[in-house]
């Protein structure tokens, strides 16, 4: 019982890593996709805001998770971060870093 | 299909014909020869042009996509108010449907909807009809004249605007403005919530403020509010009024107008009759007209429920329904309407292939209100669906600007070519 548990939880975790090349991870992109109206489409704001796109990953989920902490002072992103968990972050970071500039 | 009497006569003669006569829906001709999985979306606008692009975009361009708008080109309503402050004019805020069509293949069709057979899911049009498997309506708001004696569509287009959706309205405020005498009175009225945007009418009266302050400083403005308080931004906009603008706005709570004279040009509340050199009647809105003659208008006579997985109607399956037409208690804002048009495309790819869309939707919205020619703040919120009580929630964390500032109020400009790049481009 407890190896087949633990083999479904294996294959689980690999799951998205085979799929990731074949297709974007839809749950990312349309969180990411609510970003947009200040960030641009895929994350290429036309100015004012900063693009996302291409960012690297680990450097967007720290920003967040300043956001969302205080550690980084903001107008908005500070109310913006708040409403998303650690694990979103991580799908959005994969999304924007994902996207060409 | 419910239809109201007054509904039915706005219909005119094809909606009576298709109504008494169904298989007459077939006796005009198809616009465009439906080939394959197609989804039509009646209403061009933040909800409309937003959900077009990110269907084609998303799905590869596999799904057919045919977008039916009566007007020739996109004019935003957001920052429209500063045309009447004067740092804007209507041309900066209009757009044109063609990258929709080059880049993202979406098939334009301009004309008026005026019926919907959602039995044999086809869209009426004067020049013939459009068939779906799925219908997006997005019509946003119309006008509840009904409730204000005295108004009407003809009046409100030659000398009381509501110039609540931007475009000629605006502009004739604007001259109404300019041809107002120093020391004159400009009224605006509100009406009872929900309505398309929530801080617009205190964000207009600041830029009409800003355009008196310069140019007629003796005037006044009157906001007559049929809520019974500022519904939105309280704090900023009280202290912008006090501090830009000290002695020159007046807000009245509890005033709804109930008649209009529009020779005098006066209105009446519950309470006194006011006179006014420009008036500016905002009227109680209800979902856009097409939304009832596809039957999908459930809640209060007025709105279109919807499950917020899919923004599929409660009424009719395969019709879906976004922007300010869907009930819901989250604000009737563009940014809100381009949320929820993201969902529905990425709802409607996965149904077309029989699969199971999102269980989660996450949505976001902010608006910026700017409160002169310079300076802005924002109000700010993610929301979450819950499955239990079957609603989008507000999360935990948002709110409001902490004072107004420049910083915002450039940001809100950016915001304005960010967001139209997102629904156009
Ligand atoms: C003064 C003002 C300021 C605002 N400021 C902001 C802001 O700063 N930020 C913000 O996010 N929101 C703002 N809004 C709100 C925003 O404009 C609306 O919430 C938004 O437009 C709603 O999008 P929608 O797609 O539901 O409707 P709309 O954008 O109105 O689009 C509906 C479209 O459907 C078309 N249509 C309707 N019926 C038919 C038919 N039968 N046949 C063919 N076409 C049809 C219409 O012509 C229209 O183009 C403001 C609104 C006003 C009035
Ligand atoms: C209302 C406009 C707005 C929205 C919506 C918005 N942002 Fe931001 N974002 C900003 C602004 C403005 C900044 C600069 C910091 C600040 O003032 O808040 C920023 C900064 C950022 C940064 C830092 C970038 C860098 O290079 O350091 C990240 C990351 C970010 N946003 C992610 C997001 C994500 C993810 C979303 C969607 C969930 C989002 N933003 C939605 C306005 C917005």
């Amino acid at each position: 019982m407890k190896m087949i548990k633990q083999l479904v939880i294996a294959i689980g975790l690999m799951l998205p890593m085979i799929c990731a090349h074949a297709e974007v991870d839809k749950r990312a992109r349309d969180l990411a996709a609510s970003c947009a109206a200040c960030h641009g489409t895929n994350g290429k704001s036309a100015g004012g805001f900063p693009v996302l796109a291409s960012l690297d990953k680990g450097y967007f989920v720290a920003q967040m998770k300043d956001f969302k902490s205080g550690a980084r002072p903001a107008t908005v992103m500070h109310q913006m971060s708040k409403g998303f968990t650690d694990e979103e972050f991580e799908l959005m970071g994969g999304f924007f870093a994902a996207q060409k500039r | 299909m419910s239809l109201d009497r007054r509904d039915f006569l706005k219909l005119g003669v094809a909606g009576i014909a298709v109504g008494a006569f169904p298989g007459l829906a077939f006796a005009t001709s198809e616009i465009i020869p439906k080939k394959g999985q197609r989804v039509v979306i009646v209403g061009g606008g933040f909800g409309g042009a937003t959900a077009a692009k990110y269907i084609r975009m998303w799905s590869n361009n596999k799904i057919d996509v045919v977008l039916v708008e009566r007007n020739p080109q996109f004019i935003s309503c957001p920052m429209s108010n500063t045309v009447l402050g004067g740092s804007r004019t209507i041309n900066d805020l209009t757009r044109s449907y063609d990258t929709l069509k080059k880049k993202y293949g979406v098939k334009l069709v301009q004309g008026e909807v005026t019926a919907i057979d959602t039995q044999k899911q086809t869209v009426m049009l004067a020049k013939g009809h459009l068939g779906y498997d799925r219908l997006i309506i997005a019509p946003g708001v119309d006008f509840m004249f009904e409730q204000i004696e005295g108004l009407n569509a003809e009046v409100t287009e030659k000398s009381i605007p509501h110039a609540w959706k931007a475009g000629a309205q605006t502009v004739l405020l604007r001259k109404q403005l300019e041809a107002m005498p120093d020391g004159g009175v400009c009224a605006i009225s509100i009406p009872k919530a929900p309505y398309r945007c929530p801080p617009g009418p205190y964000e207009r009266a600041c830029q009409v403020a800003f355009y008196l302050k310069n140019n007629k400083p003796k005037s006044k403005v009157l906001i007559l509010d049929a809520n019974p308080d500022i519904t939105s931004k309280k704090g900023l906009f009280t202290e912008a009024w006090k501090d830009l603008y000290p002695g020159m706005i007046e807000y009245r709570a509890n005033a709804m107008v109930t008649k209009v004279d529009v020779a005098g040009k006066a209105v009446s509340t519950e309470f006194e009759d006011v006179k006014a050199d420009v008036l500016n009647i905002i009227p109680p809105m209800k979902a856009g007209v097409v939304a009832s003659l596809a039957g999908v208008v459930n809640v209060d006579n007025r709105w279109c429920a919807v499950d917020f997985i899919s923004y599929e109607s409660k009424v009719h399956k395969k019709v879906h329904v976004i922007g300010d037409s869907v009930s819901a208690a989250l604000p009737k804002s563009g940014y809100m309407a381009t949320s929820q048009a993201k969902i529905c495309a990425a709802a409607i790819i996965e149904l077309m292939q029989g699969q199971a869309p999102d269980q989660a939707p996450t949505i976001a919205n902010t608006c910026y209100s700017m409160v002169s020619d310079s300076e802005a703040m924002h109000v700010a919120h993610i929301y979450r669906f819950n499955a239990e009580k079957q609603a989008m929630i507000a999360a935990e964390g948002g709110g409001v600007s902490a004072q107004r500032s420049e910083v915002e109020g450039m940001l809100a400009g950016h915001w304005l070519e960010n967001v139209l790049n997102d629904v156009l481009m």
